[in-house]
């Protein structure tokens, strides 16, 4: 019977990475923390919440038990099918607040979600199959491959979702090698096309720049999510507010409070301690995803796990970036904290594949 | 030039590019310190500050709802402005010992608590909630003079609904009550969610449900300056709400009154309809309940007796109750039967008292039979067997074409949400009303009893006083409306709702007069003629039963061997009077027996009232209609209580 039992825990956890597993636990609990006081006024999203965490839970189980050479099999399946339904948007796709995000498949699905986790994978395979015989032309095809769901994504529009699968595959490909000459020149060549770009701008995303560079220009319009959220990251000073006692989220200044710009209630009433503690624990789970890619058995895995690393740390940076309004305001959730299904078990399906490849880093 | 790569060295540089990519996380998160440390430390004051002075706040002006008048002005739905006393249990530490605290000053039933416990759950932390309302002046005054006691209880002057009539016409009216987390989610799915910014009422049923939008009203804001507890120190700027639209309805509460006391303790529906304009003139539901229950949350004790009594209080039975018409169909089978040819007026059958088809014999009501019987003397006699043949002659697909188009078997179209669509029924509704094959066939024995009004046939009360009124009107079929004007406070302004004809049926004069006749003859020396006796107006109608519970063949039915609730439904439908018909009706007494003992003198009251102003006996003194004035809205005093509310700062 004790073995019965010690065989089912060991089923039920021999592909966790306990040191992940506790650090992502600690964020969520912050997370419920700070969204019970932000959902004062709305309490069934803090109910929703824990059923999300539940199935984004599931989701990270199934997929730490998934082998990575099994994972690189679904790259290229999943990055045709997310590009094709990219395309189907571009052709199809609904209309939602003016933007072409959207597209009905039997439910009605946001296919650049999908190029989030798509795109690392896919790049790694790439990176993989050359693994010999790499040579400069293939950083160019990974480019192409880059660039395509990129710039449909551009413009749907979807600036932040573009910014993040733009980094998700700048990442593998900086990982995998490309030289850094070919990286300044790219750099280099990115600021010099920045009028170009400019002009390219929808409207309100320029808008969303300028309000950054002087928020007081428009303090009731554009301007007032920037210079709220700020009022409540500093007014936060040290020790904070006190739980439940942010004056500027609950007297409704912060907009957006449940999902984006939770960080601005956390840091108003918890102040610089919280912040620090949210940081250093973002540094610990960004640390460990990169031990995990550094003892990494394959360059599949290798690149993965370093990429996908990084796409947390971008979430995390600027998101906190934008609120603490040194970054331009674009939808991009704080992970584990901020409020939404979708988004917690894409971040959670990252944790599981880290934990996938921490797990088999001994099988090459 | 395939240079083959050592794997070594690969692993060498990737980890290089590790340490590259986490000394770029620790320069950023090292730039977001910086920033969280220049804002939390350096310009904390600055921040602090500007938080401070950042608590401008707007809050809503919720509109006065729209009141609801009978066609003569009589108010069946109002407000009144009453205080409450609210606790906002965020603010306030101990709730149990605060509650105890406040029942010195202010009576709190255990009742109140319970009530107070159930709102707490339903809503969010922040919300003011009502420990008790309608506070008496003695206890107002005796709370504001302790106020400073108690932190987190506020007195609020707010607008209560009532419904002055009670238990009259409340299907009708409906009853507003406190807007669920459901009703929330149908809010922001249309997107109307910031018009109800401090509402707590939202119409739940009958017209303050269908009309919700007129009632309503356009929300207010008010920018207030607000202390650091968040309450409103001074009002800086306003924008007034605008009240909600008045309805006028087409229903005359007086007839009403006499259709429902008239029903009395018997189940049972009225409908009464002006058939030139489709006004409904009572829309009568027994048995029934006081709306006024609902408003501030039923209790539990109420909410199971209402819920669970087998009468079923709750439904309202001439909009969604279903009943085989009976003989009442019988006018409608026999119109059907001229404008597609199957029948003359003039053609006559030899009744025998039985009608056999297959091997199956099908009674009449007469033993014997009526003998020689035209199409006038069958509405007037009720002769079953001349349907019978007609059904069958007709056949099944006929019938139910002919019929759709008065509106069997479908909405009417009433401004009143939830109407039932009944059955009319036909081998394709059978198709797919039935899972199993072998049932979904339609057996052509099944035509017969449908020319009585029997079998499938379910209609709602509302659907036969609907036809019942479009027979009177010559084929013209009205939408049935309930709201007559929708009124626009400020203005004054009545805005009269859509009269137009829905469509016109292909009906003769000449064939109408047949049935018209017939129906005439019923009250005259027909069923329901002991009923009608003496009645100084011409009119016309149909009784009929309708059978509860089959029954055997040869079987006889006997009232009193069968339990109250399987007995025969009886129905009257009619109109008068006969050539210039003000007035149409329908009549169910559920479980009365034969049409013309329960049914009919209801329709006679009705009548009588309608064209001579004549009431019965029993009810000697009508409803008043309003003085004027007396219907005015009462505008909610917020000056009244700024010394409650807020903390003035002049």
């Amino acid at each position: 019977m004790k073995d019965k039992a010690l065989q089912f825990w060991s089923l039920l956890t021999d592909s966790l990475d306990w040191w992940l597993l506790i650090i992502v636990s600690m964020l969520l609990t912050l997370g419920l923390v700070v969204l019970y006081s932000a959902a004062y006024d709305i309490q069934h999203r803090f109910n929703d919440q824990l059923r999300n965490i539940v199935v984004a839970f599931g989701v990270l189980w199934v997929t730490s038990k998934v082998p990575p050479q099994l994972l690189s099999r679904f790259a290229v399946p999943i990055y045709v099918i997310g590009v094709t339904l990219l395309i189907a948007v571009a052709l199809f796709g609904i209309v939602k607040k003016g933007a072409r995000r959207w597209v009905n498949v039997g439910l009605v699905i946001q296919p650049s979600e999908i190029m989030k986790i798509a795109m690392p994978l896919m790049l790694a395979w790439y990176f993989h199959q050359r693994e010999m015989f790499l040579r400069f032309y293939d950083y160019a095809i990974a480019l192409a491959l880059l660039a395509v769901p990129v710039a449909l994504i551009a413009r749907q529009p979807d600036l932040g979702t573009a910014i993040l699968v733009l980094g998700a595959g700048s990442y593998v490909i900086f990982f995998a090698g490309l030289s850094w000459k070919v990286m300044l020149a790219l750099a280099v060549g990115t600021a010099a096309s920045m009028p170009l770009v400019w002009g390219m701008l929808h409207d309100y995303q320029r808008e969303r720049v300028l309000t950054l560079l002087d928020p007081a220009s428009d303090p009731l319009g554009k301007g007032f999510h920037i210079i709220q959220s700020t009022i409540a990251v500093g007014s936060g000073g040290i020790t904070g507010k006190g739980w439940l006692h942010g004056t500027q989220a609950h007297l409704e200044f912060i907009p957006e409070r449940h999902t984006d710009f939770i960080f601005a209630v956390w840091s108003e009433e918890f102040g610089l301690a919280g912040n620090v503690l949210l940081l250093v624990l973002y540094l610990a789970l960004i640390g460990r995803g990169l031990f995990i890619a550094s003892g990494a058995p394959t360059l599949f895995a290798r690149l993965l796990a370093g990429a996908i690393t990084l796409i947390l740390f971008t979430y995390a940076f600027v998101n906190m970036g934008m609120v603490s309004g040194i970054l331009p305001v674009v939808g991009v959730p704080l992970p584990m904290l901020s409020y939404g299904g979708t988004a917690l078990v894409t971040q959670f399906l990252g944790i599981g594949i880290l934990m996938s490849i921490s797990r088999h880093k001994k099988v090459v | 030039m395939t240079e083959l790569r050592n794997p070594q060295i690969e692993i060498r540089r990737f980890r290089v590019r590790l340490v590259v990519a986490g000394l770029f996380v620790l320069a950023c998160f090292g730039v977001l310190l910086a920033r969280f440390v220049f804002l939390q430390v350096i310009q904390y004051e600055t921040y602090q500050a500007a938080a401070e002075e950042n608590r401008i706040s707007v809050l809503p002006v919720v509109p006065n709802r729209g009141l609801i008048t009978d066609r003569n002005g009589v108010v069946l739905a109002r407000n009144y402005s009453a205080y409450t006393l609210e606790i906002t249990p965020s603010k306030v530490k101990d709730l149990e010992a605060t509650i105890n605290a406040l029942s010195a000053f202010v009576e709190i039933q255990p009742r109140d608590r319970k009530r107070f416990k159930k709102l707490m759950d339903e809503s969010k932390n922040f919300d003011s909630l009502p420990i008790r309302t309608r506070l008496t002046d003695e206890e107002v005054a005796r709370f504001a003079a302790n106020r400073w006691k108690f932190k987190g209880v506020d007195i609020k002057a707010r607008l209560f609904r009532q419904y002055p009539l009670g238990e009259l016409a409340a299907n009708v009216v409906g009853y507003i009550a406190r807007i669920s987390p459901k009703d929330v989610e149908m809010l922001e799915e249309k997107g109307i969610e910031a018009n109800y910014k401090g509402s707590e009422h939202i119409g739940k049923t009958g017209l303050e449900k269908t009309y919700e939008k007129e009632l309503h009203g356009q929300t207010g804001f008010e920018r207030v300056e607000v202390d650091a507890g968040g309450r409103a120190v001074r009002t800086l700027a306003r924008e007034p709400s605008s009240s909600g639209n008045n309805l006028i309805l087409s229903l005359d509460i007086r007839l009403q009154e006499i259709a429902e006391k008239a029903l009395g303790d018997r189940k049972g529906a009225v409908v009464a309809i002006d058939p030139k304009t489709g006004d409904v003139l009572a829309f009568a539901s027994r048995p029934g309940f006081d709306p006024n229950l609902f408003i501030d949350g039923i209790d539990q004790a109420n909410w199971d007796l209402l819920n669970n009594d087998p009468d079923r209080p709750l439904l309202n039975r001439p909009l969604r109750g279903t009943y085989p018409p009976g003989s009442t169909f019988k006018p409608f089978m026999a119109i059907a039967a001229l404008t597609t040819g199957k029948r003359t007026p003039y053609q006559s059958i030899s009744d025998p008292g039985f009608f056999v088809y297959g091997n199956h014999r099908f009674r009449d009501d007469k033993v014997g039979g009526h003998g020689s019987v035209d199409m006038v003397k069958s509405i007037s006699v009720s002769c079953d067997t001349y349907y019978y043949q007609l059904a069958v002659d007709m056949g099944i697909e006929t019938i139910s074409r002919s019929l759709a188009p008065w509106g069997f078997g479908s909405l009417t179209g009433i401004d009143l949400d939830g109407e039932a669509e009944g059955v009319l029924p036909s081998p394709a509704w059978k198709q797919k009303r039935f899972k199993k094959a072998a049932q979904q066939r339609w057996f052509p024995g099944e035509t017969v009893s449908i020319g009585i009004g029997q079998g499938y046939n379910s209609y709602t009360p509302l659907q036969i006083a609907h036809a019942t009124a479009t027979l009177a009107n010559n084929g013209v079929v009205m939408r049935p409306k309930l709201v007559k004007y929708i009124q626009n406070v400020r203005t004054g302004q009545r805005v009269p709702t859509d009269t137009t004809p829905v469509r016109t049926l292909p009906v003769t004069a000449e064939q109408l007069e047949v049935i018209h006749r017939g129906m005439q003859l019923v009250n005259l020396e027909g069923t329901a003629a002991s009923v009608f006796r003496g009645a100084p107006y011409t009119s016309a109608g149909k009784t009929g039963t309708s059978q509860v519970i089959a029954m055997k063949q040869n079987e006889v039915y006997d009232e009193k061997k069968i339990a109250q609730r399987f007995r025969d439904h009886a129905l009257y439908m009619g109109f008068a009077p006969k050539d210039e018909p003000r007035i149409a009706v329908a009549v169910i007494v559920e479980n009365g027996g034969f049409g013309s003992r329960s049914a009919a003198p209801i329709a006679r009251q009705l009548f009588d009232f309608h064209l001579l102003g004549k009431r019965p006996d029993s009810l000697p003194t009508p409803i008043k209609p309003a003085e004027p004035g007396e219907e005015n809205e009462p505008e909610l005093d917020r000056e009244l209580v700024p010394e409650l509310e807020k903390e003035a700062v002049r």
